[in-house]
């Protein structure tokens, strides 16, 4: 008696491109199946063909939202193969860049959870600081979105000494937007009940899939690129780690707002510390060898991997997202729960293949199929959440 | 995965006591890179050993279609904590690009496993799941999007 509900190819809250078969049994989730490759666009054979400069611009164009990690990891790939070690000021601006798109990351995530269980204002609040972020970024860097900043050895461009107050003063009003998030989402009474002990990944399962970032550390697993191997100013600066121990989805939207918390930590002491000083080695070329570049983005670990024959082009260029291990776990997190809450759970993973689904479910007993669209997903979570306001009486 | 109580040096030393016999090269590229080359029979002992024995993670797999007959396929390995990742290299030889699959044992090797095989043709033996990962299923047989004689 189980039926089967297809989520994708584009998935209705974060419209990426996976797509999910859930086997139901009533209202319960027995079975996922997952399937990807909707928007394969090949970018390993592309960097094939591309010259080490212009791989770290198209690795950029991998994900629009975390654009700057996957440059990130490129530089420190090619470093590692190069033995190259950048510049102390490049370093700093590459951290303050990379912890800008976290914080803006997370809030755009937020804001789309938000919206999904019915809590429009907490979407557009967050939508709307979110633009504190994307102005510092966008007067730092040139751009809102895609900064193509980075470079191997070191910065494409300095941070004017003369605007660091006027971004420090914009940071400083983030600050209690933070405060306000946290304690509007971590205190509130229905956000509990729709999002704690709902998904729950173990530890167990977590080290099973080898899952990473904010999908490992609410699980209890102190993982990290930023703290396991220090990259970029990581090490020079004061921040702590966030770890949870329930693995739910409550626990992974506090891990997220916490995280936030340490990059504003991180950004300020970057900001105080970073001394005048070249931004570029201006590295000519890379010899033969092989280079593994990690990064932190704000998913969780970023790999990258090449090789190089001597020429000016990579002769194996691999990437690995953090979504192609998260979403995979997937597969166990959503087992047992009901449909009304298995779209959130799917996308507490906050998925990035490259960004784009609908749901199948499969009802076995009445052997049918039927397609709900994001419209239907997203109304039968805002009936869930009225349901869960009416017994809690608010 | 709990804090890993071991430094680098205590596994190098476990892993060299363990396995010097069967590692065909050892190569240090700098403290956190570490390269070792075995051959396909031994892959799934020591990869199992390498997983089941420390706090490791499997982190992804990278295939490359080499221009000397043959395919190489790199695991790489994180120790929990730790700096270093520690990548295991295969060599396949062509026309057999024939390995035992690591699914049954490290679930998170399910996927490339899958993808290794459409894009390079490598038939990954008792994979638990074997359709398309990336390419749709009506993708012409025997043609293999990443290899280099194709």
């Amino acid at each position: 008696m189980s039926e089967i509900i297809p989520i994708g190819p584009y998935h209705p809250l974060q419209e990426e491109p996976e797509f999910f078969q859930l086997h139901v049994e009533g209202e319960k989730v027995t079975k996922l199946d997952i399937e990807i490759g909707y928007n394969h666009r090949g970018i390993e054979k592309l960097a094939e063909s591309k010259s080490w400069d212009q791989v770290v611009f198209l690795v950029e164009r991998i994900c629009g939202i975390c654009s700057t990690s996957h440059p990130a990891a490129s530089v420190c790939a090619m470093e590692d193969l190069g033995g190259i070690e950048a510049p102390e000021r490049a370093q700093y601006i590459r951290t303050i860049v990379a912890e800008l798109e976290r914080i803006h990351s997370h809030l755009l995530w937020l804001g789309l959870a938000g919206h999904f269980i019915g809590y429009n204002t907490v979407w557009m609040w967050a939508w709307k600081y979110r633009e504190i972020v994307c102005d510092i970024l966008d007067k730092m860097t040139g751009n809102r979105q895609s900064y193509a900043m980075f470079k191997v050895g070191g910065v494409r461009r300095d941070v004017l000494d003369d605007d660091i107050p006027a971004f420090k003063k914009m940071m400083d009003k983030l600050k209690p937007v933070l405060d306000m998030f946290k304690g509007a989402v971590i205190d509130d009474p229905v956000i509990h009940a729709r999002t704690k002990g709902v998904g729950v990944l173990t530890k167990e399962q977590a080290v099973e899939y080898c899952v990473v970032g904010p999908t490992a550390r609410p699980s209890g697993i102190a993982i990290d690129v930023r703290k396991d191997e220090p990259y970029f100013a990581y090490d020079w600066v004061d921040w702590d780690i966030v770890v949870l121990q329930e693995g739910d989805v409550f626990a992974k939207v506090a891990c997220r707002i916490l995280e936030m918390y340490e990059s504003v930590k991180i950004i300020d002491q970057c900001f105080d510390k970073m001394k005048p000083g070249v931004v570029d080695l201006h590295v000519k070329e890379l010899s033969p060898g092989e280079g593994i570049g990690r990064a932190e983005a704000p998913r969780g670990e970023v790999y990258h991997y090449c090789r190089s024959d001597g020429s000016n082009f990579p002769a194996r260029y691999k990437v690995r997202a953090p979504s192609y291990v998260n979403i995979f776990s997937n597969e166990v997190a959503v087992i047992g729960e009901k449909v009304a809450d298995a779209a959130l759970i799917l996308a507490a993973v906050d998925p990035c293949y490259c960004c784009t689904e609908r749901m199948v479910v499969v009802d076995h007993e009445k052997n049918k199929e039927r397609v709900l669209n994001s419209g239907d997903l997203i109304r039968l979570s805002h009936e869930r959440t009225k349901e869960v306001r009416k017994a809690l009486g608010v | 995965m709990s804090e890993n109580l071991m430094t680098w040096k205590q596994i190098a030393k476990k892993i060299h006591d363990k396995y010097d016999d069967k590692i065909l090269k050892w190569h240090e590229h700098n403290d956190n890179r570490i390269y070792v080359d075995i051959d396909p029979k031994d892959w799934i002992e020591f990869g199992r050993f390498l997983f089941d024995e420390f706090d490791t993670r499997f982190i992804i797999a990278s295939a490359l279609d080499t221009p000397w007959d043959g395919m190489e396929i790199l695991y790489h390995f994180d120790f929990h904590n730790l700096p270093q990742v520690f990548s295991v290299r295969v060599f396949l030889k062509k026309p057999k690009l024939e390995i035992e699959s690591m699914a049954p044992y490290i679930k998170a090797t399910e996927w490339i496993e899958r993808e290794m095989t459409e894009l390079f043709g490598i038939t990954f033996k008792n994979h638990p799941d074997m359709r398309h990962l990336l390419l749709p299923d009506d993708w012409p047989e025997g043609n293999y999007p990443l290899r280099r004689d194709q």
